[in-house]
């Protein structure tokens, strides 16, 4: 099944002095043009280090595993040449911090301009600056904002530049790493909306990758939850917020709570305990400590991801049972 | 509970131990720093043991049973000067003026820097923008001619050299300190801090003072290399106390006794090529303690 | 009269303009009350003042008008009040990673009020036989860091953000203040953890009374824990009541915007309002909202026959306390 990503049993393990931190463990997923999925978790799932083998940015002491196919080819293991040219007009990527990328000293138009520079070099200065002002005008910027410098811009402008920039070489494929986290719900709004509505006019497969579960659930088609470098739940994005089947889904959905449900007034939902150290990882399944239905067996045996129902993975060996509210009341 | 407060203690030296631990560890790994340190290790025990190493009567002109300016032999490995000393025993006794001048100064350097460094970079308003102003007033009084004006005025002498080094350096120090404090002023946990109820002197103290000292601490060593350059001109132009040996002096009395045309290179190039080995392994300990304290030099 | 444990009255802050440019109003004109063992939330979006207005109840700003008043005397400014307020009010930092000093050990973080109080020695003089390490523990304990002993040496570094939150709160809560201010508590961390630390704030007014001004840009949040919430724009509050009333029935338009673009599943509308919030050296006559008004835009305010006193005639402070107010020319 070729799509325009497909990521094949990837692992990726640092290498620090000694110690070696799994930062992804065996992660398939594909993404077809005009889908979208998210890729919910916190920080230590290996979220982002995903989204660098995209385009192989992984640093160098990386060891990584698997096969990452964008458009067909592997990008791991391409030559350097033919992966210069992928880089960005096949596949582009806005990276978490993406607001305090942006070069402060150049305007954000010769910023935007730049891949365009790079990949075509017969772009004249004039195509440049007219592809410059399509782009932003594609994110709900004015044109005339490309001779703008970065501090003259909010946050969410600034964010909007970031996706102008990705989108400069016409790619098939964008990653956004937690495009919205550091911007207010109105914000995000935008963003969010700039974001579809691309998806929808280019038919682009976008990845969007963020730790709330809300807006995922929103914004795109497929969710796919990850926990300590593997995934551990596969779904539509509406049955993963409403109905999951991972107590981590469950505790993820209800961080989050919908303004007006009774449940969560004075119940703040969350789980006890941090995410593992990718260096220390539980025995059996790594989500057992924080667990609210963890039972002996989950100490020992650590669950592969498989369907319960239709097109559902899950990791979890009492996803199988009929399943009562899973209790995600933070206790102090 | 007052044996938890004990080790609370106790354990905080423990980690103040294993940092410096750390941080020597590192230091092992810059093979120039520690050739610097081991160099300047050589030249403090030298000029520890003076005494012992040579005869302090080598000194008195009167006691010179040597002729002047003898090449290198046997009995004087490093010849004699214009009255019959001894080079070596001069330089030996030399290293001391130098080296603790150098220190001297830098310690009245230091200290003025940091105090008002820190200062002005905490105080917003009148008085931080009045230490500011002090700090460039200082830092543009040309060198020599205070030396000269100082030197006329309280008469030739170590601690006239030592004074001027002090004031005309601190303003370097000064401004350095002061932007680092700056930057760490804009911290949240000085906020904190000030939320939690912290006057001035509590947040300089406890929580600026803290930080900073890595950065004085690499900065020092620097200073003290300028230092000794600076005593080594002034001694040299005269303005040194002229009953003390210093390498300046040496360096003034070859000029003019006229050790270049004579020939008399074992008087003319030992000082100088001290001052040099010294200044140079300073700069070396300083450049690996700053790449250690500074994460970002690190990585280049 | 009448006013909370900590209130403002018509309080204004305004920054001075540099260079020419004209003066920004953070605040300009609000009534707030903050009644004992009640939490509000203060929600807004990034630049409406809520901020300045955390800070100068605080006394870290001093209103350019009005007035702060605790436990009914007005604020005093002397180095001496100030130092006492400080026992009475504390704050809670967004970011715990910054706002603790990464050279001082937990112990000391958490004894850094005491010590600059004195509170041992005034203790001791009162005759109490106190410790300064049995607070440090108490306080540790009550912010959930249990045993707290094992916590003494560590190092921020060596904890989790939750941890660092924890030791954070756990330093405001040593001084034994009535009132904690927290700055968007929980939105460095992960999602998994803002339900432990929204449940202490709620433990903190369940078992000793305090009362807690959230500011924070996340309704969800003030679902969770708010008893009333204030919503902020541009310097003024212009809805306040309780927090099912705000949530459940909006009146205000901005209220209305924000809910809807919320992010949830079976949204309705969202009223993804255009532009930036404007400049507060610029406010905008009449309505400080109108120019981005969506019921100015659309028509509504027109048919009611109000459109004129939208652009032209301001609106009152809100009062503090009372039932659900909402400042727009459309609600009576």
């Amino acid at each position: 099944m070729a799509g325009l990503l497909d990521i094949q049993d990837l692992s990726v393990t640092y290498r620090t002095g000694g110690e070696d931190l799994a930062a992804v463990r065996g992660v398939t997923l594909s993404i077809a043009s005009g889908e979208s999925v998210g890729v919910a978790g916190e920080s230590g799932c290996g979220k982002s280090t995903l989204a660098s083998t995209v385009l192989r940015l992984q640093p160098k002491n990386a060891v990584v595993t698997g096969q990452v196919l964008v458009g067909g080819n592997d990008v791991l293991t391409m030559r350097w040449g033919h992966l210069r040219a992928v880089r960005w007009s096949d596949a582009s990527v806005v990276f978490q911090g993406a607001l305090h990328s942006l070069n402060p000293v150049q305007r954000v138009g010769d910023q935007i301009a730049e891949p365009i520079r790079l990949h075509d070099a017969y772009a004249s200065k004039a195509q440049a600056q007219s592809r410059v002002g399509e782009l932003l005008e594609q994110v709900g910027l004015t044109a005339a904002r490309a001779r703008s410098y970065p501090h003259q811009l909010s946050g969410g402008q600034r964010q909007r530049v970031m996706i102008a920039m990705a989108l400069a070489c016409r790619p098939a494929l964008v990653v956004a790493d937690e495009p919205t986290t550091a911007l207010d719900v109105m914000v995000q709004a935008q963003v969010l909306k700039v974001l579809t509505d691309l998806v929808g006019e280019l038919g682009l497969g976008l990845m969007l990758i963020s730790h709330d579960l809300s807006v995922l659930a929103t914004t795109c088609d497929r969710v796919v939850v990850m926990y300590a470098g593997r995934i551990i739940e596969e779904a539509s994005a509406s049955t993963v917020f409403a109905h999951p089947r991972h107590p981590y889904s469950a505790a993820l959905a209800a961080a989050f709570p919908r303004v007006g449900d009774p449940a969560a007034r004075f119940a703040p939902a969350g789980l006890a305990g941090d995410p593992p150290d990718p260096r220390r990882l539980p025995t059996g399944c790594c989500f057992h400590p924080r667990c609210p239905i963890a039972i002996e067996a989950c100490r020992t045996v650590d669950p592969p991801l498989e369907s319960v129902s239709v097109g559902h993975p899950v990791a979890c060996i009492r996803a199988g049972e009929p399943q009562p509210a899973i209790p995600v009341r933070a206790a102090v | 509970m007052s044996t938890v407060q004990l080790s609370a203690r106790q354990v905080v030296w423990r980690r103040r131990r294993s940092s410096a631990a750390r941080t020597w560890r590192e230091f092992r790994r810059h093979r120039t720093g520690l050739v610097g340190l081991c160099v300047l290790v050589v030249f403090a025990l030298v000029a520890i043991f003076a005494p012992l190493l040579a005869n302090p009567d080598g000194l008195e002109v009167t006691k010179a049973t040597a002729l002047p300016f003898t090449a290198p032999s046997s009995s004087y490995w490093l010849g004699t000067d214009e009255s019959g000393r001894s080079v070596l025993t001069l330089l030996i006794y030399g290293s001391r003026v130098s080296l603790f001048v150098g220190l001297m100064s830098t310690l009245i350097s230091m200290v003025l820097g940091t105090l008002i460094g820190i200062a002005s970079g905490h105080f917003g308003g009148v008085v931080g923008t009045l230490l500011f102003r002090l700090t460039e007033w200082f830092l543009v009084i040309p060198f020599l001619p205070l030396a000269l004006v100082l030197a006329t005025l309280l008469g030739p002498s170590l601690l006239t050299i030592t004074f001027v080094i002090g004031v005309t350096s601190w303003p370097g120090t000064a401004l350095l300190i002061r932007s680092q404090t700056l930057s760490i002023e804009s911290r949240p946990y000085m906020e904190r801090a000030r939320v939690l109820g912290a006057g001035n002197w509590h947040q300089m103290s406890r929580h600026v003072l803290p930080n900073v000292m890595p950065m004085v601490f690499a900065n020092t060593t620097l200073t003290v290399a300028i230092a000794i350059l600076a005593e080594t001109t002034l001694s040299f132009l005269g303005l040194g106390d002229p009953s003390r040996v210093s390498w300046g002096t040496m360096l003034d009395s070859a000029f003019s006794n006229g050790a270049m045309t004579l020939g008399a290179w074992w008087f003319l190039f030992p000082p100088g090529i001290c001052v040099v080995v010294v200044v140079l392994s300073f700069t070396m300990a300083g450049q690996a303690l700053e790449e250690i304290f500074n994460p970002r030099l690190r990585d280049r | 009269m009448g006013g909370g444990l900590l209130s403002g009255r018509d309080v204004e802050v305004t920054f001075r303009g540099r260079g020419g440019r004209p003066d920004a109003k953070g605040v300009d004109g609000v009534d707030i009350d903050i009644a004992a063992g009640e939490i509000v939330a203060l929600v807004g979006e990034s630049g409406c003042g809520k901020t300045t207005l955390a800070r100068t109840l605080l006394g870290l700003e001093r209103p350019s008008a009005g007035e702060v008043r605790y436990d009914d005397h007005p604020l005093r400014y002397s180095t001496r009040a100030m130092r006492g307020y400080r026992r009475q009010v504390q704050l809670i930092l967004q970011d715990p990673t910054g706002a603790l000093n990464p050279r001082q050990s937990v112990y000391e973080s958490v004894a850094e009020g005491l010590r600059i109080h004195h509170v041992v020695d005034r203790s001791r003089k009162s005759g109490q036989q106190v410790n300064e390490s049995d607070l440090v523990a108490r306080a540790l304990s009550r912010a959930g860091l249990r045993p707290p002993e094992r916590f003494f040496l560590s190092y921020p570094h060596e904890l989790s953000g939750g941890q660092r939150q924890r030791v954070v709160i756990a330093g405001a809560l040593a001084l034994e203040p009535d009132v904690l201010i927290a700055d968007e508590p929980v939105s460095s961390l992960d999602a998994s953890i803002r339900g432990e630390i929204l449940a202490l704030l709620l433990k903190l007014r369940d078992e000793l009374g305090l009362s807690v001004l959230v500011v924070t840009h996340d309704l969800g949040l003030a679902w969770n824990i708010a008893d009333r919430i204030a919503v902020m724009y541009l310097g003024r509050i212009v809805e306040i009541g309780s927090t099912e009333e705000v949530l459940g029935a909006p009146r205000h338009p901005y209220t209305r915007a924000l809910l809807s673009v919320v992010p949830e599943i079976d949204q309705i509308e969202p009223v993804v309002l255009r532009g930036e919030t404007p400049d507060p050296s610029r406010i905008p006559s009449g309505c400080r909202f109108h120019p981005r008004c969506p019921a100015l835009l659309d028509g509504t305010a027109a048919d009611r026959g109000i459109a004129e006193e939208c652009v032209s005639r301001p609106l009152q402070v809100l009062p503090a306390t009372g039932a659900h107010r909402a400042a727009c020319w459309l609600v009576d």
